[in-house]
This record gives structure tokens, sequence and C-alpha cells, in this order.
């Protein structure tokens, strides 16, 4: 019970083992209708929100969630549709920002810092929690500008050579290398969907961040694309911390370690991923795993 | 009964379409349901409609363009013999006055019986050619349409007749307003040939002096007259660049608040202000220009000690530009907000500010449709004309200096052609071969802009 101490909530359930509390557990849900069940704390976390809402107007699409993301570690949401995982992926590096009717509520913390901070500047901010979109958007400039964008507007190289070396690395690393090495310099916005999305990847892994969001990033792509990205996901995770939504179950349970359940604006169940998908408490999680989803 | 016609038409192309369509609607019932039709009712209907307007509007329209000259030349021929002896041209004067008789102008009263004859003449046969013309209509609108209604079937491919006739009828449209440019194009090019008959080319185009006031009698003094069209041209270059100058940053900068910067509440209200600035009719802006920005600029430069003379490009420029400012911001604004808002996404979440991102990434995948509101605006500012005459003056001063008064191709074409002119001399033609060399001039800019905007452009999906 070390992890109930450092919640300042008193009435989140916090679990070390899923199946000792489960009856329990799950009693509880029931009685406040939307606490979230399983272990969504962990050690050391790299980001931790708490008691997050989010509202579009009058409107609350996010409600008193609290989770953690664990450094190098790939955690999947899933849920139904419009259940609010973008929302939730786009407050942890304040795109919601540009949202001008989307107001957030409590506390987000990257390293132990709140990015909600008033002192907080957002462009730093993004630079270290960067993001993949559902769409592949690659800039309408050659591949290579792309990929330079973010170290040329964050100063993060000296000279040319430093930039190209960056810019290698990064597509290597997005397994773009072998595809695109003799026509950099050709429009982005040429290549096919799978290699425009981990064109994005390669965009988004050139500044270094430490936590990478990506909101649905195969949807639009072919299994064998889809393999690679999540061959790259997989890599990814050495370096970095991975929030991914997906929708393809079977996805999250390859490229995951833990899994968190979405549901009409609630987080309603946390847990390691081969727990969720084979063992889940909740009756919502199971029931959308199971696909009796109404 | 000849006014009767084009409604008559309508009537029937209209009734024409009902009783295609509801052939077409039973034909569906005696063979089992809407399926086995090849086409809608309504595509059937559309096709009679169009067999019985179309024929009769054509002979319609051919009958207007030709009405005259054959009604003329039968009437030519009845005329008495010792008028048909007349020249050419006397005889088209004979013609004239007939007519003018017949439609009951002026004279009527004390005409030469020949030639009040020949108007009655004419009247009649007008009269019986165009009740000749009405039974014509009639029947090609009812004929044709008898022919289409009697062969719709199942398996008549009605809707692709009808979409190929909407087709030729598009064709037709875009061709009319590419004649009507080929032909203003064609006439002004021959009027300056005929002027280039009696001044050089080279002269013309390179002449450092224009003073175009030839003498109207051989001994007057200056009767030869200066074409050279460079001051004109500097002129109009100068003032057009003064006025980019001031629209451009302006219009631009102000495009880049409306469209990434205000609350859409506040781009809703400042963008048809704006707005408003392209409404304000030229002339106003020349007086503003004339009256109030004129001498706040002489009076500026003098207390600097500089010499501005009271009509300076310079105001004219200024003015000008202030015109043209929602020419740029408007259309620059739109095609900046139609940057998808995936674009603006990618770049914030790579950490870029908003000045980043509008600068690396929005200008230059709006920058076609900026290059093309700018061109607007220059060929606005090149075509301008009242400003100019109003506050930079008529003197044709070769000078690249703003503050003195020079003038441009406009209000030169202007000047020449006001008032009563000969249209042979060359004073007057060369209104024209101004006007072909400003046409040359906006085309090769358009063409310049056109290379620029695919070499630069960023194309977004
Ligand atoms: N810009 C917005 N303005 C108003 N409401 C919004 C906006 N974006 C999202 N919402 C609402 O917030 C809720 C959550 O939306 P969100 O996009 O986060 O869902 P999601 O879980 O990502 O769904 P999907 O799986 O379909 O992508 C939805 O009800 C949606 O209608
Ligand atoms: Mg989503």
């Amino acid at each position: 019970m070390e992890l109930a101490s450092r919640t300042s909530n008193p009435a989140f359930p916090t679990m070390l083992s899923g199946d000792i509390i489960r009856e329990a557990d799950e009693a509880h849900a029931y009685t406040t209708g939307r606490k979230t069940v399983g272990s969504p704390f962990v050690d050391n976390p790299r980001m931790t929100c708490r008691d997050v809402e989010v509202y579009y107007g009058e409107k609350c699409a996010i409600n008193k969630i609290s989770i953690d993301v664990d450094c190098n570690e790939v955690l999947a949401m899933i849920g139904p549709s419009g259940c609010g995982k973008s929302t939730f992926l786009r407050c942890l590096n304040r795109m919601n920002d540009t949202v001008p009717s989307c107001r957030v509520i409590g506390e987000i913390r990257l390293d132990n810092i709140d990015i909600y901070h008033p002192s907080i500047d957002v462009v730093p901010l993004r630079a270290r929690v960067g993001m993949v979109f559902q769409k592949p958007n690659p800039f309408p400039k050659s591949i290579y500008d792309n990929v330079a964008y973010g170290p040329r507007i964050h100063g993060l190289t000296k000279n040319k050579a430093e930039l190209d070396e960056i810019v290698e690395t990064s597509i290597m690393k997005a397994g773009l290398w072998n595809e695109v090495k003799d026509r950099l310099q050709e429009p982005g916005t040429g290549l096919s969907g799978g290699q425009q999305q981990r064109l994005c990847i390669a965009r988004a892994i050139a500044v270094s961040p430490e936590v990478i969001l990506m909101d649905e990033p195969c949807s639009a792509l072919d299994p064998i694309a889809t393999a690679k990205v999540e061959e790259l996901i997989a890599e990814l995770r050495t370096q970095f911390s991975i929030v991914i939504v997906t929708h393809a179950m079977q996805q999250a349970a390859r490229v995951s370690q833990r899994t968190a359940y979405f549901h009409l604006g609630d987080l309603i169940e946390v847990g390691p991923t081969d727990k969720i998908f084979t063992n889940p408490k909740h009756r919502l999680t199971e029931d959308y795993i199971t696909g009796r989803f109404g | 009964m000849y006014s009767y016609l084009l409604p008559c038409i309508l009537l029937f192309s209209t009734g024409a379409y009902y009783w295609g369509a509801s052939r077409a609607n039973s034909i569906a019932e005696a063979s089992g349901g809407m399926r086995s039709l090849h086409s809608l009712p309504s595509h059937y209907g559309m096709l009679t409609a169009l067999s019985s307007a179309l024929p009769a509007l054509l002979l319609f329209i051919i009958w207007q363009m030709v009405e005259d000259t054959i009604v003329t030349s039968l009437v030519a021929k009845s005329l008495p013999a010792e008028l048909l002896q007349l020249s050419a041209n006397e005889l088209t004067l004979v013609l004239n006055e007939v007519k003018n008789v017949a439609f009951g102008g002026f004279g009527a009263h004390n005409t030469a019986p020949a030639i009040q004859t020949a108007a009655d003449l004419y009247l009649s046969t007008r009269s019986w050619m165009r009740n000749l013309l009405g039974m014509g209509t009639i029947f090609c609108c009812l004929v044709p349409a008898v022919i289409a209604y009697r062969s719709i079937n199942k398996d008549l491919r009605a809707r692709n007749l009808v979409e190929g006739t909407v087709k030729i009828f598009l064709i037709a449209c875009s061709t009319v307003a590419i004649l009507t440019t080929l032909g203003i194009v064609l006439s002004v090019v021959f009027e300056a040939l005929i002027f280039f008959q009696s001044v050089n080319f080279s002269d013309f185009l390179l002449g450092l002096q224009w003073s175009p006031q030839t003498a109207m009698r051989v001994d007057q003094a200056g009767s030869s007259g200066a074409f050279g069209a460079v001051p004109v041209f500097v002129g109009t270059l100068l003032i057009a660049l003064i006025a980019m100058a001031v629209a451009i940053p302006i219009g631009l900068l102000a495009a880049i608040y409306l469209s990434e910067y205000a609350s859409s509440r506040m781009r809703t209200w400042a963008k048809p202000m704006l707005e408003i600035l392209a409404g304000i009719p030229t002339v106003v802006y020349g007086f503003f220009a004339a009256l109030t920005v004129a001498p706040l600029i002489r009076d500026f430069g003098q207390s600097l000690g500089l010499q501005v003379s009271s009509e300076s490009a310079l105001a004219a420029g200024l003015v000008m530009g202030i015109m043209i400012i929602p020419f740029v911001s408007s259309l620059s604004d739109d095609v900046i907000h139609a940057v998808p808002q995936s674009m603006r996404d990618g770049s914030l979440a790579l950490g870029a500010t908003r000045f980043e991102t509008i600068m690396l990434v929005i200008i230059p995948a709006a920058l076609p449709g900026i290059v093309g509101s700018i061109l607007l605006a220059v060929s606005r500012a090149i075509g301008e004309t009242m400003i100019v005459v109003m506050a930079a003056g008529l003197s044709a001063n070769l000078t690249f200096n703003p503050l003195e008064a020079v003038t441009t191709v406009t209000v030169q074409i202007v000047t020449l052609l006001v008032g009563d002119q000969e249209f042979d001399s060359p004073k007057t033609l060369a209104a024209f071969a101004l006007g072909l060399l400003l046409f040359v001039f906006t085309l090769f800019l358009n063409f310049i802009a056109l290379r620029v905007v695919r070499r630069y452009r960023e194309q977004y999906e």
C-alpha cells in the first residue's frame, strides 16, 4: 500500500496486484461508478496525471483521470470511439491549447514539473513530448527538410554535417532509410501513406523527445507498414516512453506493456497488457475486449 | 408574333419536358418498374425539351444575325435604276436613309418617294419574313420534340445524350469568353499596327520623350509629337512599386493576423471592414490623394528642405497602396486559412512557436495563393487611373524620384481618347499601342509569377 500514500486522492483504489483484490475492487468500481480499476501508478513515473478533467465548452470530455506513464514503456490506450482517448493524449503535450473552447483542469507532471503551471512555456515542453498524428501530416517540404525541421527550429545542431547526421539517424530509426536515402530532396508528400507516417515518426524523434504520443498511428496503414511501425515502436521504447492510442486490440497486445481502457470520459481500468487482455477486472473492459460492447 | 417567339419556345419546351417524362413513366410502369429504364424519367423529359428548344433557338439566333442583311439586300435589288448606279458608299448611305425612314426616324415628311417606297418595302419584307420565321420556329419546336417523344423507349440512352448536350453548352460558354478576349486583343493589335505605320516601333518602345500633342494644322509649332513610351511606363512602374510597397507588407501581415491570431469573432467583423476599402470608389481615393495626402507630403517634404511638387508619384502610390490592401489581405487570408490544421498541429507538436509555424510551414504552403493575390493587386495598381489623374499629374517626366509628378499608361490612354478625336491620327492610335504594350507587360508579369509559384510551391494534400 505504499502507492496509496503517494496519491493525494484517497478515493483512489490503488492496487499492487489485480488478482488479490479483484472482488473488492469490482465492488468498489460498481458503487462509485467510475473509479479506475487496476494499477494506474508506477514507481518511477516519467509523467504523472492527477484528477485530469477536460471540458470542451460546457461539455465534459475527460472526467477526473489519474494515471502514470512509466519510463521506457509503451502505454496503450483503448476504448470506444468518442471516449476521450485523443483528448487525453493531447493534454500530455498541451496540444489542446490550440482548441479555443478546451479547458484542462487537474495536474499533469513531466519529470515532476507541472506542465500546466503558468510559468511553463509550451514550446520546450512540446519538444520533450513529441506527437505523431492519426493521419500522416508531412510538411509540403522535402523529406530532408521535414526531418530537419525540429532540429533547425530548436537550434540543436551547429553545422550542416551534424544536421545531416541527425536526419540520417532519425530516418534510420524510423526504418525508412533504405526507401528514401536516394530521394531526400523530394517532397515528403510524394511518399506512400505508410512511408509518410514513418517520416512523421522520424520527424518526431529527430528532436529527441522523452515521451512520444501516438494517436492511432497505424489506422491509415496496410498490415506491412503497420508491422514496420510496430517494430519501430518496440525499438523506440528503449529510449523513449510511448503513449499510443489504438483501436486494434491486437496491436495494443503486441506493442504495449500496460493498457488503459477508457469509457465515456472515464478511465475504467489500467493494468499490464497481458492481464487486461486475458483477465480484465472490470466488466466494461471485459465487454469491450470480448467484443460485447454495444 | 416576333416578340412572342422566345416565350413560346420556353412554353413548348416546358410542355415537352412533362410530355417526355410522363411517357417515360408510363413505359416504366408497363415494363416493370423504374429500374428497367436506362435513364431517369427526368432525363427523357429533358431530352424531349432540349430537342424542342435547341433547334428553334438556333434558328432564332441565326435569323437575328442575318435578318438585316437579307432584308436590305432584297430592298436594294428593287431600288429604282438611277439609285442602283450609285457607288457602293453612296448606296449604303441611301439604304441607311431607307432604314431610318422605315423605323419611323427623322425626316419622314420630306423624303423622296423612291426612298419612301423602299422603306415600305423594307417593312413589308421584314414582316412577312418574320411571319415565316415564326412558323419555322414553331415547326422546329414541335417536330423534333415529337420525334424525340416517339423514340423514347426503355433502352434510349437519354442520360448520356442530355449530359453530352450540357457539356457542349458548357464548352460553348467558355468559348465565348475566350473569343471575346481574343477579339479585344486583336482589335487592339490592329489599331496598334496602324499606329506603328506612322511611328517607328523602336522609337515608341525606347523613346525617352512623350508628348503626343500633334498639330492640327501643318504650320503649327511642335507638329511632330514624340511617342516615346519609356517615361510613361517608368511612371506606371514607379507608382505601382510604391503602391505594392505599401500594400504587400500591410496586406500580408493583416492576413496573417486575421487567419492565425485573431479570434473567429474578431475575424468575422475585421475582414469585411478591410474589404470595405476595396469598395470605396477610386474617385474618392483620388481626391483624398490630391487634397489630403499630396499637400501633406509636400508640406512635410518642404519642412525637410526637399523639393516636392504638389502632385507627386508618392501621394498617388501611397493612396493606391491603401486601396489595394484588401486585395492582398482578403485573398491571402483565405488561402492561409485553407492550409489544413494538421500542418499547424504537426509543426506545433514539434515545439515550434506560432510564428515559426507561420513562417516555415503556413506561408510556404499558401505561397501560390499569396502570389496570386499579389498579382491581382499589381494588375489593379497598373490599371488604376483615377487616383493617378488626380494626384500624380499628367506630365510625362522621365524620373525615378517619387517626389515629382509622373504619369501612367492608363492616364495617357484616357487623355488621348477623351474629347473629339479623329481616329486616324497617331495621337489617337498611340492609345492602342500603349494599351497593347500594357497588355503584353501584364502578361509577362503573370508568366513570371507563374514560374515563381511553380518553383517554390509546396503542395499539401
Ligand atoms: N474540438 C472539439 N470541440 C468539441 N468537442 C470535442 C472536440 N474534440 C473532441 N470533442 C469531443 O470530446 C469527446 C472525446 O473526443 P476524442 O476525440 O478524444 O475521442 P476519441 O476517444 O479519440 O475517439 P476516436 O477513437 O473516435 O478517435 C467526444 O465526445 C468529442 O465529440
Ligand atoms: Mg481519436
